[in-house]
C-alpha cells in the first residue's frame, strides 16, 4: 500500500530542515528607510513574486532549490505567490530582455506599496563577468528598469545567498 | 567517404568520431535530400543560417539531419541579394519555427512556407532589419508585439491567455488556450520573450569565454551545451582531448541528467498533489547538488568543461564519496518509485494525460527524452556513441504510451542508468592530464558538436575566424522541435492538467529563445 510506504519513508527521513542563515546586509544597494511600522505590518510573513526577466534558467534552478525541505522557507514565513498583487517583494532574475521590459514594469506597478525588489544573479545585478550584458536584445541589469533594493550576485547565487539577500531587504536593522 | 542514404550517394566528410558528416548541398536539392532522409526513417534536428558575406560569399542555410549513418550537416550557399531556399517544413514540420527564426535573425527566407509569421522578433528590432547580419545597427522599436494568433471560433469557445509572466517559478512565455468548458480545443505558443541575442554575443569572443556562454544557453543543460561547444571547437581545430578529460565530461553530463530527472520527478508528484514526492525528490536533488559543489566547486558544474579538456579533477576520496551517494540515491529512488507506482491518485493523473502517440511523434519529430517516451528510440549515446560512450554500452530507456506516465517512467529508467554509468566511469577513469590547449589554426575553420543532454540532443555548430576568435556560433536545444508537440499533446485534455503535462515535457524557453 502506498500510504504505508509513504509513512514509513517520512518516518525514516525525519526532519532535514536547517536553521535559517543571517541576513547579509552587505548586499543592500542603499541604506533603506525602513520603519518599524512597516515591519509591524508585515510581521514575520513575507510574500514573494518571482519574475524571470530574461534569465538562462540557471537562477530559477536555485529559487526552486530554495523551496526544498532543507531550507524550509515557509517555516520562517516566506511564501511565493502567483500574483504580484499579493506580493511584498519581487525577486527578479536575468538580464532584462527588451521583450520583457514592459511585462517587468507592469508587474512592478501591479505590486502594492510598500514593496521591495531583490535582483539576483550576475546578469540581474550587472556584476562584472556576467555572461549577458546590454546588447540589441537585452537592456542589462534590473536596476536599469525598476528600482532595486538589494542585489545578490552569483551565477547562479546559492539558495542560502538568495535567502540572505531577501532577509537583508526586509530586516530593518 | 561514400555512403548511401536511400537512393542518394553521398560523399561525406567525417567529423568527430564519424558520428557527424558534413555535406555541401545545392539549395535546389535540399527538398529531395530531406525526403530521402525521411524515407529512410531519419529526422531533421536543426536548421539555421549564417551571413558569410565577410568571407567573400553570400549567405548559407545549414541543416542537421539525423540519419542511419549519424548526423548529416548540410550547408547550402545562398546569394547575397534576396537569399532564400525551398521550404522544408512541408516535409519536416519541426522546421517551421526554425525557418521563421532564421528569417527574423538573418533575413533568409523559406520560399512558399505555409507559416511566414515572425517567431523570435517582438519589438527589440524593426521589421526588415536582421540582428545576425554583420551590418546590423538598428534601434529597438517601441511598438507592442502584434502577433497574429490563430483564432478558434464557434459557440461557447473561450480564450485563456497565459503569460508571459507565469504564476509559478518558471520561465516566461505565452500560452493561448482556446477552450470549451474545461477542454482544450487548441493551444498556441508564443515565445521569444527571453531572447538575449545569444548568437550575436558569441561573435568575436575568444574560445574559452565562448564555452562559458554556451553553457548558459539553457542553465539546466550547462554540461550538455558546454560539451557540445567544446566538441565543435575541437573538431574545427583538429585538437585531441586527453582521455581523462573525455571521461570526466561524461561524468558531468550524467550528473546533470540525474539532477534534472530528480527535480522533475519531484515536481511531477507535486503537480499531481503528492507533495510528499516533491519533498523527497528535492531532498535527494539537494544532496546531489551539494556533492557537486563539494567535489567540483559548483552545484551545477558551471565552467567545469573547457575547450581542450576539463577544469576540475576528482580525487580518490572524492570518487568514494560520489559512489556512496550514488548508491544511496539509487536505493531511495527505488523506494520512491515503488510509492509512485502504487499511488492510485498519482497514477490516475499520470496515465493518459498529454498523450503523444508514436506515429505523431515520428511525424512531427519529437526528440530526446519525450521522444523516447513515445517510441522514438534515438539516443546518441547508444546509437552513435562518441568517446567515452563507445566504451560504456548505454541502455536506452523507451516507452510506448507517450503520456505523462511514460515520460515519468523514462526518467526513472534514465536515473538508474546514469547512476550505473557514473559508477562505471568512476571505476574506469583513465589516469593522465586534464587539458591540452586546442590547436591554433591559421585559417577560418568549422566544426559541430553533438551531445545527448538530459532533455535530448544538443548541437553546437560554429566557425572560428582566421583571428582565432568565434565568428558564428549556433547552439540548438531540442526544445525547438518538442514545444510544438506540447501544443498537440494537450489537445482534448482539461486545462487543470496543463501544468502537469507541461512539467512532464519540461522544455526550455531560454534555449529556444536564444
Ligand atoms: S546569473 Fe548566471 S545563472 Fe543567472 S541568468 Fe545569468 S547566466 Fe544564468
Amino acid at each position: 500500500m502506498a500510504t504505508h510506504l509513504i509513512l514509513q519513508k517520512i518516518f525514516k527521513t525525519g526532519i532535514v530542515s536547517e536553521p535559517q542563515p543571517a541576513a547579509d546586509l552587505a548586499l543592500r544597494t542603499h541604506e533603506q528607510q525602513l520603519h518599524a511600522e512597516i515591519l509591524k505590518v508585515f510581521g514575520q510573513a513575507l510574500v514573494i513574486r518571482h519574475i524571470d526577466a530574461g534569465s538562462c534558467n540557471g537562477c530559477e534552478l536555485e529559487i526552486h532549490a530554495l523551496g526544498g525541505p532543507y531550507y524550509n522557507i515557509e517555516g520562517i514565513g516566506v511564501k511565493f505567490a502567483a500574483s504580484p498583487r499579493h506580493a511584498d517583494l519581487l525577486l527578479v532574475t536575468g538580464p532584462v530582455s527588451r521583450h520583457l521590459e514592459t511585462a517587468l514594469k507592469r508587474t512592478f506597478d501591479a505590486t502594492p506599496e510598500p514593496k521591495w525588489v531583490v535582483a539576483m544573479g550576475d546578469c540581474g545585478c550587472g556584476a562584472a563577468g556576467a555572461m549577458f550584458g546590454p546588447n540589441y536584445a537585452t537592456i542589462g541589469p534590473v536596476r536599469e528598469v525598476i528600482p532595486v533594493d538589494v542585489e545578490v550576485p552569483g551565477c547562479p547565487p546559492t539558495p542560502t545567498a538568495i535567502l540572505q539577500g531577501i532577509l537583508a531587504a526586509v530586516s530593518g536593522k | 567517404m561514400g555512403h548511401r542514404l536511400g537512393d542518394i550517394e553521398l560523399i561525406l566528410t567525417p567529423q568527430a568520431d564519424g558520428a557527424i558528416w558534413r555535406f555541401a548541398l545545392d539549395t535546389e536539392r535540399l527538398p529531395s535530400f530531406a525526403r530521402g532522409i525521411q524515407d529512410e526513417g531519419g529526422q531533421l534536428l536543426a536548421l539555421w543560417g549564417s551571413d558569410d558575406r565577410h568571407l567573400g560569399a553570400g549567405y548559407a542555410v545549414h541543416v542537421a539531419f539525423l540519419s542511419s549513418v549519424g548526423l548529416v550537416w548540410t550547408s547550402s550557399a545562398l546569394p547575397a541579394d534576396n537569399p532564400s531556399y525551398p521550404d522544408l517544413a512541408a516535409i519536416f514540420p519541426q522546421a517551421d519555427r526554425m525557418q521563421r527564426a532564421t528569417f527574423d535573425l538573418l533575413g533568409i527566407r523559406a520560399e512558399d512556407a505555409v507559416d511566414s509569421r515572425k517567431w523570435l522578433r517582438h519589438n527589440a528590432w524593426p521589421e526588415n532589419t536582421y540582428p545576425l547580419r554583420r551590418d546590423f545597427a538598428a534601434e529597438p522599436t517601441r511598438q507592442l508585439d502584434a502577433y497574429p494568433f490563430i483564432r478558434v471560433e464557434g459557440d461557447g469557445v473561450h480564450e485563456i491567455p497565459v503569460g508571459p509572466i507565469h504564476a509559478g517559478t518558471i520561465e516566461p512565455g505565452h500560452f493561448r488556450f482556446s477552450i470549451i468548458g474545461d477542454r482544450i480545443l487548441k493551444l498556441e505558443e508564443r515565445f521569444g520573450y527571453t531572447h538575449k541575442g545569444t548568437e550575436k554575443r558569441f561573435e568575436g569572443l575568444d574560445l574559452a569565454t565562448g564555452a562559458k556562454l554556451a553553457g548558459r544557453v539553457s542553465g539546466d543543460s550547462h554540461s550538455a551545451f558546454a560539451w557540445a561547444y567544446c566538441l565543435a571547437v575541437e573538431t574545427a581545430t583538429a585538437s585531441a582531448v586527453p582521455e581523462r578529460a573525455v571521461w570526466l565530461r561524461a561524468l558531468f553530463l550524467e550528473i546533470e541528467r540525474v539532477a534534472n530527472h530528480l527535480g522533475d520527478l519531484g515536481y511531477l508528484g507535486n503537480d499531481a498533489a503528492l507533495t510528499f514526492g516533491f519533498v523527497q525528490f528535492w531532498r535527494l536533488r539537494e544532496d546531489w547538488l551539494r556533492m557537486s559543489a563539494k567535489l567540483f566547486g559548483h552545484r551545477y558544474l558551471f565552467d567545469c568543461i573547457v575547450p581542450g579538456g576539463v577544469a576540475v579533477d576528482i580525487s580518490e576520496p572524492g570518487k568514494a564519496e560520489l559512489n556512496a551517494l550514488a548508491d544511496r540515491i539509487e536505493a531511495e529512488v527505488h523506494e520512491l518509485k515503488a510509492i509512485y507506482d502504487e499511488h492510485a491518485g498519482l497514477q490516475d493523473r499520470f496515465a493518459n494525460a498529454g498523450i503523444v502517440k508514436p506515429a505523431l511523434a515520428a511525424r512531427l519529430g519529437l526528440t530526446g527524452l519525450a521522444g523516447r517516451a513515445s517510441s522514438q528510440a534515438w539516443d546518441a549515446r547508444a546509437q552513435f556513441p562518441q568517446a567515452p560512450y563507445d566504451q560504456l554500452d548505454v541502455n536506452m530507456g523507451t516507452h510506448r504510451r507517450g503520456d505523462v506516465l511514460a515520460r515519468a517512467e523514462v526518467r526513472f529508467v534514465e536515473i538508474f542508468e546514469s547512476l550505473r554509468l557514473i559508477r562505471e566511469i568512476l571505476g574506469r577513469l583513465p589516469a593522465g592530464v586534464l587539458y591540452a590547449p586546442p590547436t591554433r589554426m591559421d585559417a577560418a575553420c568549422e566544426g559541430m558538436g553533438w551531445v545527448e543532454g538530459w532533455r535530448g540532443p544538443v548541437l553546437v555548430a560554429l566557425r572560428i575566424g582566421a583571428d582565432g576568435c568565434l565568428d558564428r556560433v549556433h547552439p540548438h536545444d531540442p526544445s525547438w522541435q518538442n514545444w510544438p508537440l506540447l501544443e498537440v499533446g494537450t489537445l482534448g485534455n482539461i486545462v487543470p492538467d496543463f501544468p502537469l503535462i507541461n512539467k512532464s515535457f519540461n522544455l526550455s524557453y531560454s534555449g529556444q529563445d536564444l
